[in-house]
């Protein structure tokens, strides 16, 4: 180590994605895209993400492969399990039919649920790893090398995740209430009245008002996640920077983190479905 | 807060991720789940039907099984009747056959002592000759005399 490392600059060293970017003169990394602006890439959160997305579809997909109508084996059980829980949340959540929301709530909750867990690997294993084969494969400076091994302690993903459910939400209101029916929604509530000249003054506070509590759902869906997350690393990153200290407070914040890591993947999916459901309704 | 190019290819991962779900993940599994409770929702019927079934057989089974003890009482009875009757008759028939052959014996004995008697008596009348040649120191002519003898004879 060349220089010395303070406490906030190995903080912050833990909290920067590793970043990608094209320039004049080719991809570009790290620092150099400190100024691209949007074209960015966080190549940490986009390659453990999809990685642990792929881990997810291989591992069901492969039960869904072997499923036998028969006596089924441990592992098929234990995937059945949580396809049995997703589905029955679904059913009693979920009004009307649709082929889309299970498959969804599955892959929202078994995905959020693996990208949380990267929470419970030590802060500092990954991040020394990707250090120590930057410095010694690539001849980069340790420091100049990030690594941010939660995607979802990245607004990017849980913004992503987001965006998605809202423009399910949009493509649903419209599938079941058509285009005049989700204005409808938007601009004759929560106010309405019969008279036609206070309806004109009504009606744009309506749409103000419906507009924020549209907004509001994938914004707080995305925040939510993400504050989680986002908190419990930067606590685990406190813990392990204080020494041996570290060791059994480290373990009851892990114990109690198995908790938020779960809970956050389920209230993902359970708002996830509720807010289609609400979309899909027809009754305001 | 950073938002960045990231974003867009989530999106897309996401997407990609939920599609694939969709179409290659949640029909297999959920379908292998639902034809599995089915099945077992039938397997329970069948068995309930089944063990309706042996209760009905059990309940069968006993009433024929009492059915066949009292028939068999009633063949017994039958057959001690029929016992009884068979050494009835046959006493009856030994009892028979026992006169006919004393009755056969009597008339064989009555006809043995009958002849004995003839004998008898002829050979008394021989002897009765000879005791009369004795005494008359001559011989009796049997031709000449027999009417005396047939009637000695009789007399016997």
């Amino acid at each position: 180590m060349a220089e010395e490392v303070t406490l906030s600059g190995h903080i912050q060293h833990h909290l920067t994605n590793a970043k990608m970017c094209s320039t004049e003169s080719g991809l570009a990394f790290n620092k150099a895209c400190s100024d691209s602006g949007f074209w960015t890439w966080h190549i940490d959160t986009l390659a453990w993400s999809i990685g642990l997305g792929i881990l997810f579809l291989a591992i069901f997909r492969s039960a869904a492969k072997k499923a036998t109508i028969g006596v089924p084996g441990k592992f098929q059980c234990f995937i059945e399990m949580i396809v049995d829980f997703v589905g029955d949340n679904v059913a009693k959540t979920f009004q009307g039919k649709s082929t889309l929301i299970a498959p969804l709530a599955l892959t929202i909750f078994v995905w959020v649920f693996l990208m949380n867990l990267m929470d419970l690997i030590p802060v500092d294993f990954l991040p020394a790893l990707a250090g120590f084969v930057g410095e010694s494969a690539f001849g980069m400076d340790s420091h100049d090398v990030y690594m941010k091994i939660v995607p979802t302690t990245d607004i990017n993903l849980t913004a992503a995740l987001a965006v998605g459910v809202f423009l399910l939400m949009v493509a649903y209101s419209v599938k079941i209430k058509g285009v005049s029916g989700f204005i409808k929604e938007l601009t004759l509530h929560p106010f309405s009245t019969d008279n036609k000249l206070a309806m004109v003054f009504l009606i744009p506070c309506n749409l103000l008002l419906e507009t924020i509590a549209l907004i509001a759902k994938p914004f707080s869906l995305a925040l939510r996640l993400f504050g989680n997350l986002y908190a419990g690393e930067l606590i685990f990153i406190l813990i392990g920077a204080i020494g041996l200290m570290q060791l059994p407070l480290h373990f009851v914040w892990a114990v109690f983190h198995i908790l938020v890591i779960v809970l956050q993947a389920f209230v993902f999916m359970m708002l996830t479905i509720v807010y289609l459901s609400m979309a899909s309704s027809d009754n305001h | 807060m950073n938002l960045n190019a990231t974003l867009i290819g989530e999106l897309i991962a996401f997407i990609v991720f939920v599609w694939f779900c969709m179409k290659f993940v949640w029909p297999p599994l959920n379908d292998a789940i639902e034809a599995r409770q089915k099945k077992i929702v039938d397997g329970l019927a069948a068995s309930d039907r089944a063990e309706k079934d042996l209760e009905l057989a059990q309940e069968k089974a006993t009433a024929q099984l009492k059915e066949a003890k009292s028939q068999a009482a009633e063949i017994i009875e039958a057959a001690k009747k029929r016992e009884t009757q068979i050494v009835e008759e046959a006493a009856v028939k030994a009892e028979a056959e026992k006169a006919k052959i004393l009755a056969a014996g009597h008339t064989e004995i009555e006809a043995e002592r009958n002849r004995a008697k003839e004998e008898l008596r002829q050979q008394v009348a021989l002897l009765a000759i000879a005791g009369a040649e004795k005494i008359l120191e001559r011989s009796i002519d049997a031709a000449a005399h027999s009417d005396i003898l047939d009637k000695f004879v009789a007399e016997l």
